[in-house]
């Protein structure tokens, strides 16, 4: 990471430390709805962006993670517990999803993780049982620790940012890792990693379920940020909501899904003011963005900075001197 | 001479009604440059692959070091101490040249969760930058390798098959579309690194000037079987050789 860039990371945590002060209900938990779903959309973009791997089932993952932490804290279990409860089941979910990417890629697979989502919502709908049917869970307490609460939702917001910044810590080691360049050369040629020695089979089903992961641990927050929760919130329109986020914020950037998921969730906040005409402004602002700049906003940024840069500049071979 | 480092025994390999390969066996020793050349559909490229694990041949097995690798999946058998370079281009074309070469060897480093929790460059930089320096790349160390010329990707191509210290290393085409300034680089550097470090090459080529200045040996294919077999002069004496090349 280079000084200029901790400076930005410096100053984007401090307004998100600010962010919420002096601020309305509805604001703060517009923030942490932002927040929580920059984390799902951090899984995806692993999963997509730096892995290759299509998904469209990761509204699914936090349904798995949102359903397993509402059950158990509404059993009286501690939400830490239940988080990791929820995480590792979201995991083992999507190393078995991973599966089928072993035999299937490009538009098979994501029709084969739509399948998915869709099963996942229906055996949340049926099994009424088990999950409230459509009616849903209600009343998930919000966590405690060593006495303090996240009750409010001042407190709850500052608890949902540590909780991102942690998830981001996470992803951010696991992209600077070995790991993170096996990633990206699955994407890029699998069948030179494979030549080169790296399993591809292990490392598509860790893309898949460590994406998965994050997004189970986005729904284990959004059970006591909402406290109530229903199967259509986590339908196949939520997951193509996911992908918008990660692939308007630039997919396989650090950065791409927390921008992304800024436009996806904030920016229609901020077009509410045109009434009834915010969606047409919205998608045909999405559009543009996806013409202009297929790579989202993050490449639409380096595009901007490579047309201000110096057109011309000396063959890096002759600085030294020919060689060849 | 020494026990073999790469046998091919009794390989043959069928594609319904088509032999592409019939009954070939060699036997490569270390330090040796062997060239495998043929006119096209002589069933190189189908031999290659099957000693690769890329395809499973109908009869026959390989050897790598006296052990059998004929169900070895391509992973396993870098691991094996067997590199490769491809008849395409296969860089890892977003990654910089470092990146690339850095990757080539990680896997053979330390375990899965070392690997996780260790080093972002498991340690490799050293050495990937010794590589690159050998191939003549220090000026694109940072440079995204799919912005490179094509005969500098071809090195990348290269230095990667090198990185993890392969005892054998299979060159498929490795002169195929380089120009003839790159071409000569190439091969004095491969000719370089055999004498240096002592690794076996296998290489499939077209250039009969290649492989003729690069190689030890050479074996002939033609139809899926061996015609000729022998030293760079004997083979471009040999009558059957020129008939298979002239169709005479």
């Amino acid at each position: 990471m280079t000084k200029l860039q901790a400076i930005l990371v410096a100053l984007g945590v401090a307004i998100l430390l600010v962010a919420p002060v002096g601020q309305g209900n509805y604001i703060i938990y517009t923030l942490c709805s932002w927040l929580l779903f920059s984390i799902s959309a951090m899984g995806l973009n692993l999963t997509l962006g730096y892995a290759g791997q299509v998904s469209l089932a990761q509204a699914a993952f936090m349904g798995i993670g949102a359903y397993v932490t509402a059950l158990l804290t509404l059993s009286g279990i501690h939400w830490g517990f239940a988080t990791v409860i929820s995480i590792t089941s979201s995991f083992a979910v999507g190393l078995v999803l991973g599966y089928p990417a072993l035999r299937v890629q490009h538009h098979f697979l994501a029709f084969v993780t739509l399948a998915f989502n869709t099963l996942l919502f229906l055996v949340l709908r049926n099994e009424e049982e088990i999950t409230g049917g459509s009616f849903g869970l209600v009343g998930m307490p919000r966590p405690s620790f060593f006495g303090i609460t996240t009750d409010s939702n001042l407190s709850f917001y500052y608890f949902s940012l540590i909780c991102f910044l942690f998830s981001a810590g996470v992803m951010w080691w696991i992209l600077r890792s070995p790991w993170g360049r096996a990633f990206k050369a699955l994407r890029e040629n699998p069948i030179r990693a494979e030549s080169l020695g790296l399993k591809i089979r292990r490392q598509t089903l860790l893309a898949f379920a460590i994406g998965s992961a994050f997004g189970g641990f986005a729904g284990s927050l959004q059970a006591p940020l909402v406290q109530f929760i229903e199967p259509g919130s986590f339908a196949l329109i939520h997951s193509l909501k996911l992908l918008l986020m990660v692939v308007v914020g630039g997919s396989g950037f650090f950065f791409g899904p927390m921008l992304g998921a800024a436009v996806v969730i904030l920016l229609p906040e901020v077009l509410r003011f045109t009434e009834g005409y915010y969606l047409i402004i919205y998608s045909f602002l999405v559009i543009v963005l996806m013409v202009y700049s297929p790579n989202g906003l993050i490449g639409l940024g380096h595009k901007i900075i490579d047309k201000l840069r110096p057109r011309h500049e000396a063959r890096r071979d002759m600085q030294q001197g020919a060689q060849l | 001479m020494n026990a073999p480092v790469l046998s091919v025994r009794n390989i043959s390999k069928q594609f319904g009604g088509i032999r592409a390969v019939s009954d070939v066996s060699f036997d490569v020793h270390k330090g040796e440059i062997l060239g495998l050349i043929g006119p096209n559909g002589s069933g190189k490229s189908t031999l290659f692959n099957c000693i690769l694990g890329q395809l499973r041949p109908t009869t026959g097995h390989v050897e790598i070091n006296g052990k059998p690798v004929d169900r070895v999946r391509p992973a396993d058998l870098s691991l094996l101490g067997l590199g490769r370079t491809f008849q395409q281009l296969s860089v890892f074309p977003k990654m910089s040249v470092l990146d690339n070469i850095i990757l080539a060897g990680q896997e053979h480093e330390g375990t899965m969760l070392s690997r996780l929790f260790g080093k972002p460059d498991a340690g490799l930089t050293g050495k990937a930058e010794q590589l690159i320096e050998f191939f003549r790349l220090t000026p694109y160390r940072d440079t995204p390798a799919g912005s490179l010329s094509y005969g500098q990707q071809k090195l990348v191509d290269a230095a990667m098959a090198f990185m993890a210290g392969p005892g054998i290393v299979l060159l498929d085409e490795p002169a195929g579309g380089v120009n003839l300034t790159m071409l000569t680089h190439l091969k004095e550097r491969l000719m370089t690194y055999n004498i240096e470090h002592g690794t076996t090459f296998v290489v499939i080529e077209h250039n009969m000037e290649f492989v003729m200045s690069l190689c030890t040996r050479i074996i002939v294919l033609a139809q899926g079987e061996i015609i000729a077999e022998g030293k760079p002069e004997e083979i471009r004496a040999n009558q059957m050789v020129i008939d298979a090349y002239l169709g005479g």
